[in-house]
């Protein structure tokens, strides 16, 4: 027996050495602090215009630039120190203005050729590289209160045209409505039109002796409609908020039913994030002052009753309007972009019932006047000093106002009209996009908050890596001492399956390193080496029932095989129950802990194997350096 | 080889495991486990000191400033505080900025704010339960893995162990010491389920492969001569999982210290119940050669 592997299992195990040791090389490059710069809009390209500007400015302030550079749609600029990034990314934005997002980010430094390989550094969770994440509910009762009362007006207004008598009609929580009649008989002609005009909804007859009711429940798809509706409007609204704090590689997204998970890495001031996050912009419907002298208001002389607007990015006159708002923007269910008869871009707009009798109001006296919608953001923004040498920035809040749409009011309007006489479907797309973005689907609250600070993160990095440098250390220098020559296989295969972790790691796209991610690592270091110890103990054991080295090696291998399996699989149905279930940190255990045993699997075996072959094999051996001694 | 008569003690394992056992139910009983922030929901909030912090000033600011509730301890070092609050309905403002802002008003050097932990009651609720599932899911997985991979009396000899050792002194010990128990810890825990019962199937690997091999001996002999032959690869294997173990409690930081200890005293009591839980079950299940032969007869008939 001569234990030889053939080529292509050595070249195998060489292989998947290069490939891991490609992969995971990016990781011990430095990352340079940078500020990147990207358009606010999808539209809004940043070139080298662009680009020089921001430079311009920097160069004003004196601020030293380590390198920039274009990629893709947004420019980067490298700088040699994390103060020196944040007082850039102030100056580079208020040089820049709003059509444009500025944030803080960390490049690699490695070099073009391993880029090249597509090889990436692994992504650090928020416990290493400092952050916050929010877990936001949406309040799921306030989104189907406009719209219920809004089918409350339609089934009132729609009964008393068919002359049906009804008591009442009134809303119960959780999209139910329920009418109440006095006579069984209009009942009974109310449920013929109810069912036939609302087939959103799961009719119940209720019959008492004085009273009858009729209960309309919403059904579950017209439920889950207005959820799906009020959580990606609410996505929407975040994700812009979420663009002006200024965050690279934030995540916004739908969890479960009712929730949103935000994350922020590398934002430090919670408080600033919280109130951007949960700001509300407002819209307001408002009558022209048709009387007004515009010339006099647009030099400044404007009457006290009425109030001067600039229209939106400067794409028409300025408005001239009333002070007096008619509607806000927080009684508008709905506003979709379609079409007209013409098939010329128009915006429906939905507004709740209290919205829609104000709004019929005033309309039906001031037909043929225009009306204008008024859009309200509270914003803030950046100012940076100098102040004795040193740069100081300071947040200042201020409130934008601007016109988005004029037009003639051509009837009276009620909870429903629309916009017409648009120029383009983009045009309509935006205008219905800015009515809605006006306040959210619903309100949200902050059921999870987590926070690390920037110098907590860095310290979980650093206590990280010590303990696995430290426990890595020691199992190896147990291992030498206890199997000798089969002690360094074991650690060669160690080594390769730590590096292999890590290129994996690097490699799929989603996975991140958290701090118990590397927990995960460092227990893998722990348990990877049982493989070997299972392999090595078995040889032993051969050994002792007489077997010479070639044999023992081989059944050594062979016997362990299965044992070695059923331990691992079973290891891994936990990692992936763990993953399943788990939230963030314990996720990121989960993962390291299955890569690990993965790779392990692979090292240990196979690995070792070809170490093994290639010092023992294909010669005759009298002894085994794996610390087993003959019986006396 | 010398073989070891560990069955030959039984009766004082099972003397000492029902100790543990009643001792670790007892305290879960009376006092519970002292539940981390991610169960109760709650605010917390880590801020770090310029110097050691006073903590009796943080006291009487937090007071001040009307966090009554508000428990203010050391955390790992002199210089950084853990602020504690109960669990409150519908945060909105930043209760965690406003505290810090409070502390650097009276103190002489800069607070800084290193962490915060905000978890809705709702939130806390639903962690838990999804929790126990994962605990209950994880040992129903394993239960039927081992079914379908050896005879279920060892099915039922190794979820006993997980259950005695992991699951229960493992809590036991947290409660005992009242550690505060949090997502880490129990993904420390549903690991030492996996590491155990690593162990626990390679011994019963051995045990089955003798019942076939060895021509003489009872099962209470080839039980010792397995548990003998895997004794060495055990200790190794458990020697190496604490070494990194401890190098992680000491070096890993005060985040993950709940996580190694829970792992720590996993791995030990793990150890000793794949040696002497899952076999003393096997023997007092009546673990006999027709239990393997059976399996092997059954194939025979279906020949035609």
């Amino acid at each position: 027996m001569l234990n030889k592997y053939p080529l292509w299992k050595n070249l195998l195990v060489v292989f998947v050495c290069l490939v891991g040791l490609i992969f995971a090389l990016p990781n011990i490059y430095p990352e340079d602090p940078i500020v990147q710069i990207s358009g606010a809009t999808a539209s809004g390209k940043v070139d080298g215009a662009v680009l020089d500007k921001a430079l311009e400015a920097l160069g004003q302030a004196g601020v030293e630039v380590k390198s920039s550079a274009l990629s893709g749609a947004s420019g980067v600029i490298r700088f040699h120190d994390g103060d020196t990034q944040l007082i850039a990314k102030d100056l580079v934005k208020s040089a820049l203005g709003d059509d444009y997002v500025v944030a803080l980010n960390l490049a690699s430094t490695m070099p073009d050729w391993l880029a090249s390989f597509g090889a990436s550094p692994m992504n650090l969770g928020l416990d290493l590289r400092g952050g916050v994440h929010f877990l936001l509910e949406v309040d799921m009762e306030k989104a189907l209160e406009p719209r219920t009362t809004g089918y409350i007006d339609e089934i009132r207004s729609g009964l008393r045209k068919e002359g049906i008598r009804y008591r009442s009609a009134k809303r119960e929580g959780g999209g139910k409505i329920s009418v109440k009649f006095t006579d069984p008989e209009e009942q009974l002609k109310a449920n013929a039109w109810i069912r036939e005009n609302f087939r959103q909804f799961v009719i119940s007859v209720d019959e008492g002796a004085a009273e009858q009711f009729i209960k309309l429940q919403l059904s579950e798809s017209a439920l889950k409609e207005i959820q799906d509706y009020a959580i990606t409007q609410n996505l929407t609204a975040l994700r812009n908020r979420v663009n002006e704090l200024g965050v690279a590689e934030p995540i916004v997204q739908r969890q479960g039913v009712d929730r949103i998970v935000v994350e922020l890495p590398g934002v430090q001031d919670t408080a600033e994030a919280k109130r951007v996050l949960g700001r509300t912009a407002s819209l307001e419907f408002r009558l022209e002052d048709s009387e007004g002298d515009l010339e006099a208001a647009m030099n400044g002389r404007v009457s006290s009753r009425s109030e001067l607007f600039p229209f939106k990015g400067d794409k028409g006159a300025p408005v001239l309007t009333l002070k007096k708002v008619i509607v806000t923007g927080e009684r508008v269910v709905n506003a979709r972009s379609g079409f007209d008869e013409n098939s010329r871009p128009q915006v429906n707009i939905t507004l709740d019932g209290g919205g829609g009798k104000r709004m019929n109001r005033v309309t039906r006296d001031n037909v043929g006047r225009r009306m204008a919608v008024i859009f309200v953001e509270h914003k803030e923004r950046t100012k940076v000093r100098k102040e004795g040498g040193v740069f100081v920035s300071e947040k200042e809040r201020y409130v934008e106002k601007y016109a988005i749409n004029v037009a003639t009011i051509q009837s009276a309007l009620g909870h429903s009209f629309r916009i017409t006489g648009l120029d383009s479907v983009l045009e309509s797309k935006e205008l219905a996009l800015l009515l809605r973005a006006g306040a959210l689907a619903a309100p949200m609250y902050f059921v999870e908050e987590r926070t690390i600070g920037p110098s907590l993160g860095k310290e979980n990095i650093e206590a990280g890596l010590m303990s696995v440098l430290l426990g890595f250390a020691l199992v190896m220098v147990f291992m030498l001492a206890f199997y000798r020559l089969f002690g360094v296989f074991a650690n060669v295969a160690l080594l390769v399956n730590v590096l292999l972790i890590v290129a994996v790691m690097s490699l799929i796209p989603g996975a991140t390193l958290t701090l118990p991610g590397i927990a995960g690592i460092v227990l893998t270091v722990g348990m990877a080496v049982d493989a070997n110890v299972l392999i090595f103990s078995r040889i032993k054991e051969e050994l002792g029932n007489g077997r010479s080295p070639q044999e023992a090696i081989r059944s050594g291998y062979d016997r362990a095989f299965v044992t070695i399996l059923d331990a691992n699989i079973t290891t891994l149905i936990v990692a992936l129950i763990l993953f399943a279930v788990g939230t963030g940190p314990v996720k990121g255990f989960a993962v390291t802990l299955s890569v690990g045993i993965l790779c392990s699997m692979f090292t240990a075996i196979v690995g070792t194997r070809a170490l093994v072959n290639l010092v023992y094999g294909g010669r005759s051996v009298e002894k085994l350096s794996i610390g087993y001694k003959e019986a006396k | 080889m010398t073989v070891l008569d560990f069955m030959g003690k039984r009766k004082l394992a099972a003397v000492f495991s029902s100790i543990l056992l009643v001792a670790s139910i007892v305290s879960l009983a009376t006092q519970q486990l002292s539940l981390g922030l991610d169960f109760t929901g709650g605010t917390l909030i880590e801020v770090g000191y310029q110097q050691p912090a006073n903590l009796n000033e943080i006291r009487s600011t937090l007071k001040a400033a009307g966090y009554d509730d508000a428990v203010a301890q050391n955390y790992g070092k002199a210089t950084d505080v853990l602020v504690r609050l109960a669990p409150q309905e519908g945060e909105k403002e930043s209760i965690a900025n406003n505290i810090v802002e409070e502390l650097n008003k009276t103190s002489s050097s800069e607070v800084t704010l290193r962490r915060v932990e905000f978890v809705g009651p709702q939130v806390g609720d639903e962690l838990r339960d999804q929790s126990g599932i994962a605990m209950i899911v994880a040992l129903g997985v394993m239960m039927v893995y081992i079914l379908f991979r050896f005879h279920f009396k060892f099915s039922v000899g190794a979820v006993a162990a997980l259950f005695h050792d992991d699951v229960i002194i493992t809590l036991g010990f947290f409660s005992v010491f009242q550690i505060p128990f949090d997502l880490t810890v129990l993904a420390a825990v549903l690991a030492v389920i996996g590491y155990s019962l690593n162990d626990t199937i390679v011994v019963s690997d051995r045990i089955r492969e003798n019942f076939h091999e060895m021509r003489k001996g009872d099962a209470v002999q080839i039980i010792n001569v397995s548990l003998s032959q895997t004794l060495g690869r055990t200790l190794i294997t458990s020697i190496t999982t604490l070494l990194v173990l401890v190098a992680l409690f000491v070096f890993g930081g005060e985040l993950i210290k709940g996580f190694s200890i829970a792992l720590m005293v996993g791995v030990l009591i793990g150890t000793y119940s794949s040696i002497y839980v899952a076999s003393n079950i096997l023997l007092a299940m009546g673990i006999c050669k027709e239990d393997f032969i059976h399996v092997e007869a059954e194939v025979m008939d279906d020949r035609p």
